[in-house]
C-alpha cells in the first residue's frame, strides 16, 4: 500500500485546488459530477476556511463518493442518513463548516423524511443534491425524480409514478435556503454553493447533474449548447427602479412556490432564503446559556453532587 | 437477606400483652390505578428506607394505556440485604375491587389486607388473612376538605402504613415537604393533612416495628435512592457524555427526558430526532465531532439502528447505545420485562460486526456500567451496547452514594495535531478517531467510511485486506476482555451447581442461592455483566461444578436453550450447561428459581426455606 506523505501547507496559507484534491474520482467519463467537484474546489478556495475545520460528508450513491475526492475531514455514511449525521457534527461542533453531498435517491427517497426534519431543525450546514434522475450506482433503476415515461430496469415500459418536484419539496420542507443549478454552468454552481455556504442555517442546492451512462441528455432542456433554455432567476435589488418590481424576492415563499411550479425546465438560482429563522445551533446554545445562568455556572462535579444529594 | 428458615406465626400472647412485634423486613404491594399516585407512596417508602440506611427494593408495573388502567407498586424494605422485591406480599393495599380480585393471591397467608372500604368488598369467608377496611377515599376527602376530591388518597395511605410499621415520622414528613415544596403551600398543607389523618386512623391497632439496620460504618457514604434509568443517565454524565440523540419509546424514554433536561446544565445537547435511525445517526455525528455520544431505545428501536451500528463498527466510531429491553417481538409487551434482545445486541447487524455488550445487574450497577461502557468506547473507538431492562429501569433501590469526585471524567474532543504517520485504520494498533479540527501532519485528511478500506481509509475490494481488516476489528473487541477484572463467584467455589444470570435476575438468583445452600446444595452464583466479549476464566470456573444452570427471562428457542445459555454452550461446548427460561413478562420470583433448580438437581423438597406464611401473621380471628 502506498504511504505517500504530502507536505502539509504552511499554516494560514490560502487553500488551493492542489491542497484540496484527494483520490481521483471513480465517476464515469462525462459524468456531471466532475463539474460539481471542480466548482466545490473553487468555492472552498474562495471561502478559505482553515482546512482542518471543513467537513465533507455523504451518504450512498455515485455522487456520495464525493468525500473521497476532497482533502478535508469527511465521511462516507449509510444510504439516506447523512443529514441527521451531519446535524450531529454541526450541533456538537459549531466551529466546523459542514458540507453534505448526495443524490436524488439519498435525498428524496430513502432520506426523504430526514430532509424534512433537518429543515425543521435548521442546523447550520450546506446540502448539495446532485440530481441525475436515475439510480446510477445500481445501474439504471427508476429514481424519485425520474420523469414519467423514463424507461429503466424497474420500469422497462416507462415509469408511471409521479416524480418529485425537488424545488417544491425543498420549499415545503422549510429549508431556510433553497437554490437550483445545473452541472454545465460552473460559474452559476459556484455562486449558488457560495451563497449556500454563507447562509446561516440549513441551505440546500439542487444541481442537475447528468448521468451519461444511464440517462443521457436528461437535462438538455436547460442546456443552451444542446438547444435548451437556460433561464436564471433575477433577484430583487430593492433599488426602486420599475424593472425591479418584476424581479424575484427570495424571502417571498409564495413567489418561490410559483417559480417552483413552472413547467420543465423552469428557472435556476435562489428560490428562497429566510435570514430571520434562528438556527438550532443558536437555539441550543441559548438554552445552554440560560440554563448555566440558572445554575450559576456550577462546575460539573458540583451539579452532579447536588443531584445525588437530592436522592438521599 | 431473608433467613432460610421459615419464621413461624407471631405469638398471640405477645400481641395481647401489647408489645409491638419486631420484623426483619416487609413486602407491601400497593394495587390501584395509574392515576392514584401509588408510585408516589412506593417512592416515599423507598426513599425513607434509603435515609434510614435500610435496604429497599421496589417493583412496579405501569400500564401501557394512555391514562388509567391497573397499576401496582411493590416495595420491600428491611434491615438485611434485600435482593428481590419479594415473591409474595405481607401487606396488600387494595384501592378498588379489581385491585383486590387481581392481587389477593399475591398476599401470603397471615398477611394483612388493607382495603378501601368505599370501593372494595372482600370475600367475607376469607379467614387466612387479616382484612382491615379503611374508608380511604371518604376519609381523605374529609381530611383535606374543599374541592380537591380524593386527591391525596395516596398520602393518606402512606399515613396508615407509617403508623402500622412505626416509620420515622419526621423523616417522612420532611420527604413530603421536599416533594411538594416546589408547588404552592396549599398542596404541602393538604398532603400533610391527608398524611396525619391516615396516621391517626387506628386500623385495628396493627403495629409492627422493622428491626433497626446496623448503623453504617463511620465515614461511609450516605444512601441514595433512585431507579435504574436515572442511575444510568447520571452514570453517563459522570463519564463525561454531553451529547446524545434519541426517539421516544417505552421504557427507554425516561433516560432521554432526563438527559434532555440535564445536559444543557453541563453545556451539552440532547436532540429528539424524527426516528430511531436519525437518532443513532445524529449521535454518531456528535461522536465523529469528538464528543462521545449516546443514543438509546428499546427492542424494536434497536433493530432500526442496526444498519448504522454496522457502520460504526466498520468506521470504528465510539458510541454508547442503551437498550432497555421489553417484551417482544414487535410491539410485544411494551411495559413488561423480558431479556430477549441479547442475541440481537451481540449479533444484530449485517456482516461480521463484533461489538461490546454490557449488562448491568442492579440499579446501582446501571450507574457504574455506564461509566465502564464510556471507558471502553473511548479506549477502543467502538460502539458499546448497554443492555438494561424494564425491571432495572423502573424499580427503585437504595445504594451508597458514588464517590463522584473520583469518578467524574472530562470528555472533551481530542483536537491535537496528528503526526504525519497517522493512519485512521492501522492494522497493527489501536487508533482513536481524529475528529475534524485536528490538523493532519501529513496534509492528508481522513475520510471515515463504511466501505471496506485500507489503513488510510481508501475504499478497497481487496480480499486480502478485507480478511485482515475483519480480523483486526474482531481482535480489537476480543482485547476488550483483557481489561476486565476477574469474574466473581458468590457462594461455593465448586460443587453441584453454578447459577448463571445476567441483568435484572441478579437479586432473585442470589436469594434462591441462599435457600439452595440452606438445603445442603453446594452451589455458587455468577452474574455475567460482560456478555460480549465474555470474561476470561469462565471455562475454568464452569469446570468446578457438576451443572451450570443459566437463568434468564426469554424463550428456550428452537433448540431448548435461552439466549445466554445458547451463547455459553456455543462458546464453551460444555454439555453441563443447562437453561431455565420463562416469558411471562415478570421478574423471577425466588421460589420459581429455587424450584426449577431443585428439579434440575432432583432435590426431594423443592419448597425448602420458603416463607409460606407472612411474618405479620396473627391468629385468625373467629
Amino acid at each position: 500500500m502506498s504511504t505517500v506523505v504530502a507536505t502539509p501547507p504552511a499554516p494560514g496559507a490560502p487553500l488551493t485546488k492542489k491542497a484540496l484534491t484527494a483520490d481521483h474520482p471513480t465517476w464515469c467519463p462525462g459524468c456531471g459530477d466532475f463539474a460539481v467537484l471542480a466548482s466545490f474546489y473553487k468555492v472552498l478556495e474562495k471561502l478559505n476556511y482553515p482546512q482542518e475545520k471543513i467537513v465533507t460528508f455523504a451518504g450512498i450513491g455515485c455522487s456520495s463518493r464525493f468525500p473521497y475526492f476532497v482533502n478535508t475531514h469527511g465521511g462516507h455514511y449509510i444510504h439516506g442518513r447523512s443529514l441527521p449525521f451531519a446535524a450531529g457534527i454541526s450541533l456538537g461542533r459549531d466551529d466546523l463548516h459542514v458540507f453534505v453531498f448526495g443524490g436524488d435517491g439519498d435525498g428524496f427517497s430513502i432520506g426523504g423524511n430526514h430532509l424534512v426534519h433537518t429543515a425543521r431543525k435548521n442546523p447550520r450546514l450546506t446540502y448539495v443534491i446532485m440530481d441525475n434522475s436515475v439510480y446510477g450506482l445500481t445501474k439504471k433503476q427508476t429514481s424519485p425524480t425520474s420523469p414519467i415515461g423514463f424507461k429503466s430496469k424497474t420500469d422497462p415500459w416507462g415509469a408511471f409514478d409521479q416524480p418529485i418536484n425537488p424545488m417544491r419539496t425543498l420549499l415545503n420542507s422549510g429549508a431556510t435556503f433553497v437554490a437550483r443549478s445545473h452541472a454545465t454552468q460552473v460559474n452559476h454552481m459556484v455562486d449558488m454553493m457560495l451563497r449556500a455556504a454563507n447562509h446561516d442555517g440549513f441551505s440546500v442546492v439542487e444541481i442537475l447533474s447528468e448521468c451519461v451512462e444511464f440517462f443521457e441528455g436528461a437535462f438538455d432542456g436547460a442546456n443552451p449548447r444542446k438547444g435548451g433554455a437556460w433561464q436564471t432567476i433575477d433577484l430583487k435589488k430593492n433599488d426602486g427602479t420599475p424593472e425591479d418590481a418584476a424581479r424575484h424576492d427570495p424571502t417571498d415563499e409564495i413567489a418561490a412556490f410559483k417559480l417552483a411550479s413552472e413547467s420543465w425546465p423552469g428557472k435556476f438560482g435562489v428560490f428562497y432564503e429566510n435570514k430571520t429563522r434562528p438556527t438550532k445551533n443558536a437555539l441550543e446554545q441559548k438554552l445552554i446559556a440560560n440554563t448555566r445562568e440558572k445554575t450559576k455556572n456550577a462546575s460539573d462535579l458540583e451539579l452532579l453532587s447536588k443531584t445525588f444529594a437530592r436522592m438521599r | 437477606m431473608v433467613s432460610p428458615t421459615t419464621p413461624g406465626p407471631l405469638d398471640a400472647s405477645q400481641r395481647l400483652s401489647g408489645e409491638t412485634p419486631s420484623i426483619p423486613d416487609v413486602v407491601i404491594r400497593l394495587a390501584g390505578n395509574s392515576q392514584d399516585g401509588i408510585q408516589a407512596i412506593g417512592g416515599f417508602l423507598a426513599r425513607l428506607a434509603g435515609r434510614s440506611d435500610q435496604e429497599v427494593m421496589t417493583y412496579m408495573t405501569i400500564p401501557s394505556t394512555i391514562s388509567g388502567g391497573p397499576s401496582i407498586f411493590q416495595v420491600r424494605m428491611g434491615s438485611g440485604e434485600i435482593l428481590s422485591s419479594g415473591d409474595r406480599a405481607d401487606v396488600l393495599v387494595a384501592f378498588y375491587q379489581h385491585s383486590y380480585e387481581s392481587h389477593r393471591t399475591s398476599l401470603r397467608p397471615g398477611g394483612v389486607l388493607l382495603y378501601d372500604s368505599d370501593h372494595v368488598k372482600p370475600d367475607p369467608d376469607d379467614k387466612t388473612v387479616t382484612a382491615v377496611g379503611v374508608p380511604m377515599t371518604s376519609a381523605t376527602v374529609e381530611a383535606v376538605g374543599g374541592s380537591v376530591k380524593e386527591k391525596g388518597k395516596n398520602i393518606y395511605v402512606l399515613g396508615l402504613i407509617a403508623r402500622m410499621f412505626d416509620l420515622d415520622i419526621p423523616k417522612l414528613t420532611q420527604l413530603i415537604k421536599e416533594r411538594f415544596g416546589g408547588k404552592n403551600e396549599d398542596i404541602v398543607r393538604n398532603a400533610l393533612l391527608a398524611f396525619d389523618a391516615g396516621y391517626a386512623y387506628p386500623a385495628e391497632n396493627l403495629r409492627y416495628r422493622l428491626e433497626k439496620a446496623a448503623p453504617p460504618a463511620a465515614g461511609s457514604p450516605p444512601q441514595v435512592t433512585t431507579d435504574g434509568n436515572t442511575a444510568l443517565a447520571y452514570g453517563l454524565i459522570a463519564a463525561g457524555v454531553r451529547h446524545g440523540a434519541a426517539y421516544p419509546i417505552t421504557p427507554w424514554s425516561s433516560i432521554m427526558e432526563t438527559l434532555r433536561v440535564e445536559l444543557p446544565k453541563y453545556g451539552g445537547i440532547f436532540v429528539q430526532c424524527e426516528d430511531e435511525i436519525a437518532a443513532i445517526s445524529t449521535a454518531l455525528g456528535f461522536s465523529y465531532g469528538g464528543n462521545l455520544a449516546i443514543t438509546g431505545s428499546s427492542g424494536p428501536g434497536l433493530s432500526l439502528k442496526m444498519e448504522a451500528l454496522g457502520w460504526a463498527t466498520m468506521a470504528e466510531m465510539p458510541l454508547i447505545v442503551v437498550n432497555i429491553q421489553r417484551g417482544g417481538p414487535s410491539t410485544g409487551m411494551p411495559t413488561n420485562i423480558e431479556q430477549s434482545d441479547l442475541l440481537q445486541a451481540i449479533y444484530g447487524s449485517h456482516g461480521d460486526c463484533p461489538r461490546v455488550v454490557l449488562a448491568p445487574q442492579t440499579v446501582e450497577d446501571c450507574f457504574y456500567t455506564a461509566i465502564e461502557a464510556c471507558r471502553i468506547a473511548r479506549q477502543f473507538s467502538t460502539p458499546v451496547i448497554i443492555l438494561s431492562d424494564q425491571a432495572l429501569a423502573t424499580r427503585i433501590e437504595a445504594f451508597p452514594e458514588p464517590a463522584l469526585a473520583k469518578l467524574m471524567i472530562e470528555g472533551k474532543p481530542d483536537l491535537s495535531p496528528r503526526e504525519a504517520t497517522f493512519k485512521p485504520y492501522p492494522l497493527d494498533q489501536l487508533q482513536r478517531h481524529a475528529p475534524p479540527g485536528s490538523v493532519m501532519g501529513s496534509g492528508k485528511y481522513p475520510t471515515v467510511t463504511g466501505l471496506e478500506h485500507d489503513e488510510l481509509g481508501h475504499p478497497t475490494a481487496s480480499p486480502a485486506l478485507h480478511m485482515k481488516m475483519t480480523a483486526k476489528r474482531r481482535d480489537k473487541i476480543k482485547a476488550v476482555a483483557d481489561n476486565y477484572a476477574a469474574p466473581e463467584v458468590f457462594g461455593d467455589e465448586s460443587g453441584d451447581a453454578l447459577l448463571i444470570g445476567w441483568g435484572c435476575t441478579y437479586g432473585p438468583i442470589r436469594e434462591a442461592l441462599g435457600r439452595l445452600r440452606g438445603a445442603g446444595v453446594k452451589a455458587g452464583h455468577l452474574q455475567i455483566r460482560h456478555v460480549h466479549p465474555l470474561d476470561h476464566g469462565l471455562e475454568q470456573i464452569f469446570a468446578r461444578y457438576k451443572k451450570i444452570i443459566v437463568v434468564e427471562i426469554n424463550d428456550q428457542g428452537l433448540y431448548g436453550y435461552g439466549q445466554l445459555a445458547t451463547l455459553l454452550r456455543a462458546r464453551y461446548a460444555n454439555p453441563a450447561i443447562s437453561s431455565i427460561t420463562k416469558t411471562d413478562g415478570l421478574t423471577y420470583k425466588v421460589s420459581e428459581i429455587f424450584e426449577r433448580v431443585a428439579q434440575q438437581l432432583e432435590l426431594a423438597d423443592t419448597t425448602f426455606g420458603m416463607r409460606k406464611q407472612s411474618i405479620l401473621a396473627i391468629p385468625a380471628r373467629s
